[in-house]
């Protein structure tokens, strides 16, 4: 199958030639890293976190909110999700590999990785964090590979694949359970120090992740002749992501109440610099604020079932979470955490250039593994459909037609 | 001061020749045979070799320090961080970004944060606060460091194996006192001008560094270097042992710890 991705257009070729470009500038820069330090960032002795954890954090959500289509499909029979669960496990293949790439950058001795292994300390959460990561990233290329040639080959997935399905259901809980353990639990960071900082963390990532879907989906279907998402399967998805953000949301509003009602100064703090600023540092005040307009204006649009169903209104949306939930968690989370320090000071964090053209290269890396697996996908489908247009006589699982015409 | 100074000795002997012997802690045992019997009972019912606070067993190394901050001033402070500084080859970066600290001050506000006492008296208010790793009993840099890089000793001493650190600086998120420093480019460019003290290995980039209570020199029964310097400020000793130096001052004087709420157990008393 993997020779599909070695078809394509002229415009296949120019955006993989444009991803490519800019992961060799991040490359580039990674190597100027290497032999710099990790003194070419932005991160100091306060901030000592940046960026990079920030989008590890936030793609191990996108990564998990592959489920939001698994529990549907294989739990409730939803069939409607047939054609577009791969879109959401090759996506989550791609999230896992960025985060894994996150981490990597942001590791100060990466030729010591293996360290995590050779010494494994199960009191350390980032043990665990390594564990599931790898293992969703296996279960997802399992799953996602196997569905995929069932597909191509019109035959049901095989019966041990199932098995790996529903064991992806926990896990992507899990993933994201364990990233939100890197930072509850650690004393002294209030910000971070909070019951619900998993739940909260599993909410937006419900709301990030399928609104990323969808706006893939609706590329996918521009730049296919033939496939078609359904327009059920993306309305679906859009209550998923309306529903999820609401919680999001409204956890948020908890973390406001408990700190302020409160009125204990260590947990105000950190709220305090995200969204007012503190002693006239203000430098990620608009961008909380902005998110959290984001946020509004999407569950409003979305809320609203005539807005909803208008698919360029309902990208707009998507796009305003997507972009909402990011600063959310991929900025303010990881920056707002070591905000004031342990000394109360406040010292902010600017990322650097070759800190933006790693960030960047990573991203298009992911992007890249991204368009080689849904070129594949879709080539797949294209096929499938294409045979079944023009009246050739194949064998077709009953479920497979469910979904063929819609 | 002539009490103190008594201290010291008592101290470098019992430390010295426990390293002589090399049996950790249960050296006090044979050195004091008289007070044996009387800590027998406990070493009885605590299975583990470990030292810890609130364990009334001197057989049990716990080490701990004490900082008299009503004689601490600019002179002294200084005098103590650079004795800690040269001996450790800790770099100075020439910004706040970069920063390599192990031993440093600050305000009282800064310092106790969660402790904020307007009110306190002038002087404290406007003391130099000497700052290092707390070594807690209970480290939370320990417990996330992923692959054992940081670890406690059976003595206390929160210790750190920079070729094993992978410089994934969660213990720097870890710690609640800001006690550790990464090395975000390489160090020896801080060092450069001074004279390197070859008895401790200068760092690589891209590990993370803090104070190890002078481990290397407790091993070898000696005093930590900033003690040394500043020996009537600050005391070094056992905190399992009720006549040793640290719990003589204690029980003498009013102490405080850093973020005593978070049950980290610091192990660096000040006394105001």
């Amino acid at each position: 199958m993997i020779e599909r991705a070695l078809q394509g257009n002229s415009k296949y070729w120019s955006w993989i030639f444009f991803l490519s470009g800019l992961i060799g500038i991040g490359f580039i820069a990674y190597i100027y890293q290497l032999s710099y330090g990790l003194g070419v960032t932005g991160m100091s002795r306060d901030v000592s976190w940046g960026v990079y954890i920030a989008q590890f954090t936030y793609l191990v959500g996108v990564a998990a909110s592959a489920v939001m289509l698994v529990i549907p499909m294989y739990l409730h029979n939803y069939k409607k999700y047939g054609k577009v669960v791969i879109f959401g496990e090759f996506l989550a293949i791609a999230a896992v590999t960025m985060c894994m790439l996150f981490i990597i950058v942001d590791i100060g001795q990466p030729q010591r990785v293996l360290n995590v292994i050779l010494h494994p300390t199960p009191n350390s959460i980032l043990f665990w964090d390594m564990i599931v990561l790898n293992g969703y990233l296996l279960i997802n290329i399992i799953v996602g590979w196997n569905t995929l040639l069932a597909d191509k080959k019109d035959v049901p997935p095989a019966g041990w694949v199932k098995f790996f399905i529903y064991l992806s259901i926990p896990w992507a809980v899990s993933i994201h359970t364990v990233t939100a353990f890197l930072y509850a639990g650690l004393p002294g960071r209030h910000l971070w120090l909070t019951a619900i900082m998993a739940p909260r963390f599993l909410a937006s990532a419900f709301a990030s992740g399928p609104s990323l879907l969808i706006l893939l989906l609706l590329l996918v279907k521009q730049f296919s002749k033939r496939f078609d998402p359904g327009y059920d399967a993306i309305q679906s998805l859009a209550k998923t992501v309306c529903y999820a953000m609401i919680i999001n949301i409204f956890f948020l509003f908890m973390e406001f109440f408990t700190a302020y009602y409160s009125n204990i100064p260590g947990h105000i703090h950190g709220l305090e610099y995200l969204f007012f600023g503190m002693d006239g540092k203000d430098n990620l005040v608009p961008f909380m604020r902005v998110s959290l307009l984001f946020g509004f204006s999407g569950v409003a649009i979305l809320l609203v079932p005539a807005l909803r169903r208008n698919l360029k209104i309902l990208a707009v949306a998507c796009a305003l979470i997507f972009m909402g939930t990011y600063i959310d968690k991929g900025v303010g989370l990881v920056i707002g955490g070591f905000v004031p320090n342990p000394f109360e000071n406040i010292t902010e964090y600017y990322p650097t250039l070759p800190e933006l053209a790693i960030t960047i290269a990573i991203w298009s890396i992911g992007a890249l593994i991204l368009t080689i697996l849904y070129k594949i996908a879709i080539s797949v489908r294209d096929e499938g459909e294409y045979l079944e247009h023009h009246g050739v006589e194949v064998e077709k699982s009953d479920e497979h037609h469910a979904i063929a015409h819609h | 001061m002539k009490n103190e100074k008594n201290e010291r000795r008592e101290f470098l002997k019992i430390a010295g020749l426990t390293t002589l012997l090399g049996l950790g802690g249960g050296a006090f045992d044979f050195l004091k045979p008289g007070q044996l019997d009387a800590s027998s009972g406990h070493a009885e019912d605590s299975h583990d070799s470990h030292g810890g606070h609130g364990k009334e067993d001197k057989s049990k190394v716990r080490w701990a320090m004490t900082i008299d901050m009503r004689k601490v001033d600019g002179k002294v402070a200084q005098k103590a961080i650079e004795a800690c500084h040269s001996f450790h080859n800790v770099p100075d970066m020439g910004n706040p970004k970069d920063e390599i600290k192990w031993l440093w001050t600050d305000s009282y506000h800064h310092a106790f944060t969660d402790a904020a006492n307007e009110y306190i008296d002038d002087f404290l208010m406007n003391a130099p606060f000497l700052l290092l790793c707390n070594h807690c009993d209970s480290p939370p840099c320990v417990k996330v460091c992923p692959t054992k890089a940081t670890y406690k000793r059976p003595d206390g001493i929160v210790a750190m194996d920079y070729h094993r650190c992978i410089g994934c600086r969660f213990c720097m998120a870890g710690c609640p006192y800001g006690s550790r420093s990464f090395n975000w480019r390489e160090p020896r460019e801080g060092l450069n001008g001074k004279t390197l003290n070859i008895e401790y290995p200068t760092r690589m980039r891209g590990v993370v560094e803090k104070c190890n209570f002078c481990a290397e020199l407790v091993d070898k029964g000696q005093l930590p270097k900033c003690v040394t310097a500043v020996p009537d400020v600050l005391a070094f000793g056992n905190l399992n042992d009720p006549d040793s130096a640290v719990r003589q001052i204690l029980r003498k004087r009013a102490s405080i710890k850093r973020k005593p709420e978070l049950g980290t157990k610091p192990s660096v008393f000040y006394l105001v």
